[in-house]
């Protein structure tokens, strides 16, 4: 049963991101998955080696896409050839949904590669929302959108950024991604209860969940995705499953990738936390 | 500190953020503002410069549109992005142009792309293009990679086709039938769009395949007990030997989705050349043959034998 109305996918289980340091493992092995995430760009390509990859993934496991550029915040108009690529990809992996960062990275052309944290007004809400349900309509594929993990606020934001994603997300009508460690990182940056944030957004959207590890310094914490989930964000997991209900869940590790078997060990703790959650929880 | 006053205007060489955000408009101009920010050159202590564009202190402009709080002042938060920005794309040129970082130095390398991306950002969703105008750069700023700079345009020719070769798109391949009942006289064939053929200066294939040598053996250095007696930093100062000038010919391409470079003798050069400009087969051969200095050659059959390894090689395809 799904848990909500943008979560039909409840059944996923737990995932984990396909990455380069782990391919000849997964082709060799063929490990027991539950689903792959994809980074939409990186497969992107007219050919060679990554598509060979994916059709080879595709044909064993089930793919989710994300993406890291398409930037629903920008103020430029999308890149059509972005687009046109990003909907070949997704015809064919046949993605359930795809997620991208409710953030901005580009402007008047010229990429920073980076996931720029949004001003918080009601007027970039509506801009933001207006280009998540185009790129939907054209992509032909629901859209979760994901909060980002951020060092910066600006002047002249009117509301918090749990208000912020709300009003996107409901304007658009989408789904979120839900990525508990980006909300306690930035809950960390910015002086707020990370447990505000997760009490506060729609519920009833989210579709899919992020847990990753990050890094705390002096005077400040980064999303460095370089190591397991520390307690704080399990335990703000747990507290997750509980508002959401049963959640497609996956594991980002991006830097210093450890094992295959480690990652993925470290993903499948999801299940200990969201098992012993719904069994609290009155069905 | 001298007080700057905020305002909604901008001119193309100093934006400065808005006040409010209330429209697309305005949107764009925090961004430009904050992109602005990013894309200006670390400090040499890796911090961000200390004046706006216009030589307004960079504290003020950051305190217009981004908040402190009780640990950072909003220079410091913004300075992270600075640093985010150029840590992630001088990593992605590090990794990607090993054979130019060997070429003009390490530390020369750091300063010819931060030059490079200050005049070029990223124009592109993708980091894998991040370096497709490093040769047009190097050619309209050759100082970056003097005195070496024909070795360094060689070498970034040559790292730019083996990302086109990774994964750039493939047409499907001529077959027999296609070309049956064409006579070579009229017959045009395409190249794959993967393959990318270079004339060069200098042996860079060589001289890169030792460059990625010489790393791994320093990796291995670094990464295993076994060379703690060894001076590691003997191994990882020693530096490849330049290659001296020739004429090489190379073809870069792929085969079962490996990158490979293959070395070509001229006439076959100038034969590929010509078809991938349109010439018929027979006028492509004929016009190599004829210009070949080379004698005692058994023409017939040495075109056979390079025609039956680029089909086996799957070079060949429809010219679009």
């Amino acid at each position: 049963m799904p848990a909500n109305a943008y979560n039909g996918f409840t059944e996923y289980g737990i995932g984990i991101g396909l990455r380069v340091p782990h391919y000849r493992h997964i082709l060799a092995k063929k490990p027991v998955v539950d689903w792959f995430e994809i980074i939409s760009e990186n497969f992107m390509v007219d050919g060679g080696r990554p598509l060979e990859v994916l059709d080879t993934i595709l044909e064993q496991y089930r793919v989710v896409q994300h993406g890291v550029a398409i930037y629903f915040g920008s103020a430029d108009k999308f890149d059509r050839e972005h687009l046109k690529r990003l909907k070949r990809l997704v015809k064919y992996t046949n993605t359930p949904w795809l997620s991208d960062h409710l953030c901005w990275g580009s402007v008047d052309g010229r990429y920073t590669h980076d996931l720029l944290p949004m001003p918080y007004t009601f007027a970039v809400a509506r801009h933001t929302a207006e280009k998540i349900k185009a790129a939907r309509d054209y992509l032909e594929v629901p859209i979760c959108v994901e909060n980002v993990s951020s060092y910066a606020e600006y002047n002249a934001s009117e509301m918090t950024e749990w208000e912020f994603l709300s009003e996107v997300v409901e304007l658009a009508d989408c789904g979120i991604l839900l990525d508990v460690n980006n909300i306690y990182v930035s809950s960390q940056n910015h002086n707020f209860d990370p447990y505000d944030y997760l009490n506060n957004v729609p519920h009833h959207r989210v579709g899919q969940i992020h847990i990753a590890g990050h890094s705390k310094f002096e005077k400040y914490t980064l999303d460095t995705h370089d190591h397991p989930v520390l307690d704080p964000v399990w335990k703000m997991y747990a507290h997750a499953v509980k508002l959401v209900g049963n959640t497609a869940t996956l594991l980002e590790w991006d830097d210093r990738i450890p094992s295959f078997e480690e990652v993925h060990h470290e993903a499948l703790k999801a299940n200990q936390f969201r098992d012993k959650q719904l069994a609290k929880t009155p069905s | 500190m001298k007080h700057l006053k905020p305002t909604n205007s901008e001119t193309n060489n100093s934006p400065r953020p808005p006040l409010k955000i209330n429209s697309r408009a305005q949107l764009r101009q925090l961004q430009r503002v904050m992109t602005g920010a990013l894309f200006r050159p670390l400090t040499s202590q890796w911090g961000m410069q200390k004046h706006w564009i216009d030589g307004a202190p960079m504290k003020a402009i950051a305190s217009e549109f981004i908040k402190p709080n009780d640990r950072l002042s909003s220079f410091e938060r913004l300075e992270i992005y600075n640093r985010q920005y150029w840590f992630r794309v001088l990593d992605c040129l590090y990794d990607d142009y090993p054979g130019l970082r060997a070429v003009v130095g390490e530390r020369r390398f750091l300063k010819l792309v931060t030059a490079y991306l200050t005049k070029y950002p990223s124009d592109s969703y993708t980091l894998r293009d991040l370096g497709n105008r490093l040769e047009q750069f190097l050619r309209e700023e050759p100082h970056w990679s003097f005195p070496r700079e024909e070795l360094a345009l060689d070498m970034v020719r040559f790292e730019w086709a083996q990302v086109v070769a990774f994964d750039g798109p493939a047409n499907p391949p001529v077959t027999p039938d296609d070309i049956l009942d064409t006579p070579p006289s009229k017959l045009q064939l395409g190249l794959q769009p993967y393959l990318t053929l270079l004339d060069l200066d200098f042996a860079v294939d060589d001289f890169l395949i030792a460059v990625k040598k010489r790393e791994s053996d320093v990796l291995r250095g670094e990464a295993s007990n076994a060379m703690n007696g060894a001076p590691k930093s003997a191994v990882a100062q020693k530096r490849v030997r330049y290659p001296k000038r020739e004429k090489v010919n190379l073809a870069v391409h792929r085969h079962d989705n490996m990158l490979y470079y293959k070395r070509l003798e001229q006439e076959a050069f100038a034969i590929l050349t010509s078809l991938s400009r349109g010439t018929t087969v027979e006028e492509a051969c004929v016009e190599a043959v004829t210009a070949s200095k080379r004698t005692n050659v058994d023409w017939s059959g040495q075109i056979k034998a390079w025609f039956d390894a680029w089909s086996a090689l799957g070079w060949f395809c429809r010219r679009s």
